[in-house]
């Protein structure tokens, strides 16, 4: 599913977070909104989800223009939003509609790629910050969204299990080919992750610069060519330079 | 893949038979704890009990201000012997039942709508606010004018009294609700009737129980003060009778049954609770 941000900006009580915004995204290209805070990144995010209406601009995805929630998209968020009162099953199962035992396989077949197999009578206070961010990826991953967008997905996680689970996302990619649109202000993240990084800078947030990252995957995540870009990235986001 | 999922899962999947015998260890655990609680809670007003009644038996106590515990137990049991203690025990309870239900349903009705329109919230609750700050046994007198001294009055003050905590307690667990909850909902396409039934109403569940239980208690306390005012059937009349035939013991037998049928249904309502809120991530002793 195509993607397009045309002028998009957002403004709180007078105070603009983020400014136009323009964007084209094509299916299947992994996005990485890449930025310090307070550029506004997760504004856009949630802007593109249509949890936040209030924007100016339009955004069309695959051909409409609407600020609705389209049920195509997927959101993980930063926390793993898990519902408290919910074993790991049904919290898996929460968006899906259709008979049980059809959820239920559904579900159990994504709990077994985010490695959680077994764990699905658990109830989220039993789970650790690692195994609940894997059930809130299977959350959003069992409705087979076109458009997946995340917000800082692994900002919480130890360094181990952030390498796995930015490996899990690239297979499950791989598998259903979705757009992905990845806000994250880990610069090996995205340089690991993303076909092209989309740099914001300032206050309000304005695109700073593109980069495109054509390097084959799987990558290495000590080569020479991420170093490379990384530090291109880095000074780029320099934050003396005005 | 499948080499990475292992090195995923190998930390911890597979329910291993130790966690089964965790579980029934901890059910044995459970079965112990219990006992131990029952124990340690009787000690004192066991203790209490024997010195009352040495103190009654050596006469230190007049018996016609303060009867023994053995004459009260004797008490109740030819109450219950000769019929009369089930139906006072009865009739209260139903007061109490009708009353509890009457004025939940209404707070239910009236706090989710304050609970979920800001309108509503305008409307209604400075006026709830306001009418919450009389002490509901002012009512009584009204209430009796109105209604007169029978079922009625009793129950519609009972309703009176459970409304307020319930209701309080509602609106704050509906205005408590995690927005971050309600994003997840409304990203997956939840209309406004499905947000509350799947996500507003089981997030405010843990304050609704806190109300019902307040409203129970203050349920029982209303009970004695409607059946105190005139009543020919009930335990709060039991008091009255007790006093009026200057009984010390079935004053103090109506008390003691208070405190057990109000133990009881309390009891029931936290089983309730310990049972639709077994989810929550609480502190343990």
């Amino acid at each position: 599913m195509s993607l397009a941000l045309r002028d998009v900006s957002r403004t709180f009580n007078g105070t603009t977070a983020v400014q136009n915004v323009n964007l084209e995204v094509q299916p299947g290209e992994i996005i990485g909104l890449l930025g310090t805070s307070g550029c506004g990144k997760s504004t856009l995010l949630r802007a593109i989800s249509g949890l936040d209406p209030e924007y100016d601009g339009e955004i069309e995805i695959n051909g409409t223009v609407s600020k609705e929630i389209h049920d195509t998209t997927g959101f993980i968020f930063q926390e793993p939003r898990l519902l408290p009162w919910l074993n790991v099953l049904d919290n898996v199962t929460f968006g899906l509609t259709g008979s049980r035992k059809d959820k239920e396989n559904r579900a159990i077949d994504y709990l077994e790629s985010v490695g959680l197999r077994g764990k699905e009578k658990l109830y989220p206070r039993e789970l650790s910050g690692g195994m609940a961010q894997r059930v809130a990826i299977a959350r959003a991953l069992v409705t087979s969204p076109e458009i997946l967008l995340l917000d800082e997905p692994f900002s919480a996680l130890d360094a181990f299990t952030k390498m796995q689970l930015q490996d899990l996302l690239l297979d499950v990619w791989k598998k259903y080919q979705s757009t992905i649109v990845l806000v994250t202000h880990d610069i090996d993240e995205a340089t690991y992750l993303c076909d092209r990084v989309v740099i914001l800078r300032g206050q309000p947030g304005e695109v700073e610069k593109e980069v495109t990252i054509e390097q084959e995957r799987p990558r290495d995540r000590g080569s020479e060519e991420l170093a490379h870009l990384k530090s291109e990235i880095l000074e780029s986001l320099d934050l003396s330079k005005q | 893949m499948a080499e990475q999922q292992n090195n995923v899962t190998a930390g911890y999947v597979k329910p291993a038979p130790s966690e089964v015998r965790g579980k029934k260890a901890s059910i044995k655990k459970k079965k112990d704890s219990l006992v131990k609680t029952v124990f340690m809670g009787s000690i004192i007003p066991v203790l209490l009990i024997i010195i009352w009644e040495i103190l009654c038996r050596a006469g230190v106590v007049p018996s016609n201000q303060l009867p023994a515990p053995s004459t009260i137990v004797e008490k109740i049991i030819s109450m219950a012997q000769d019929g009369s203690l089930w139906g006072h025990v009865w009739i209260t309870t139903y007061r109490v039942l009708v009353g509890f239900v009457i004025g939940t349903v209404a707070a239910i009705v009236l706090g989710s709508f304050v609970g979920f329109y800001k309108k509503a919230e305008q409307l209604f609750d400075p006026m709830i606010q306001a009418f919450r700050s009389i002490p509901s046994l002012a009512w009584v007198p009204l209430f009796i004018l109105w209604l007169g001294i029978g079922e009625t009055s009793k129950v519609t003050m009972i309703a009176v009294g459970v409304f307020f905590p319930v209701y309080l307690n509602i609106v704050s667990g509906i205005l408590g609700v995690d927005r971050k909850l309600i994003e997840v909902g409304k990203m997956y396409g939840l209309n406004t009737l499905q947000l509350v039934k799947r996500i507003i109403l089981p997030a405010s569940l843990p304050s609704f129980l806190v109300g019902m239980r307040s409203g129970l208690g203050l349920g029982w306390m209303f009970v004695v003060a409607a059946e105190l005012m005139g009543a020919s059937q009930g335990l709060g009349f039991l008091l009255v009778f007790g006093q009026n035939m200057s009984s010390p013991e079935t004053i103090l037998a109506s008390i003691i049954l208070f405190a057990i049928i109000g133990k009881i249904t309390d009891w029931i309502l936290k089983l309730v609770e310990d049972r639709s809120l077994h989810w929550q991530d609480r502190l343990e002793k």
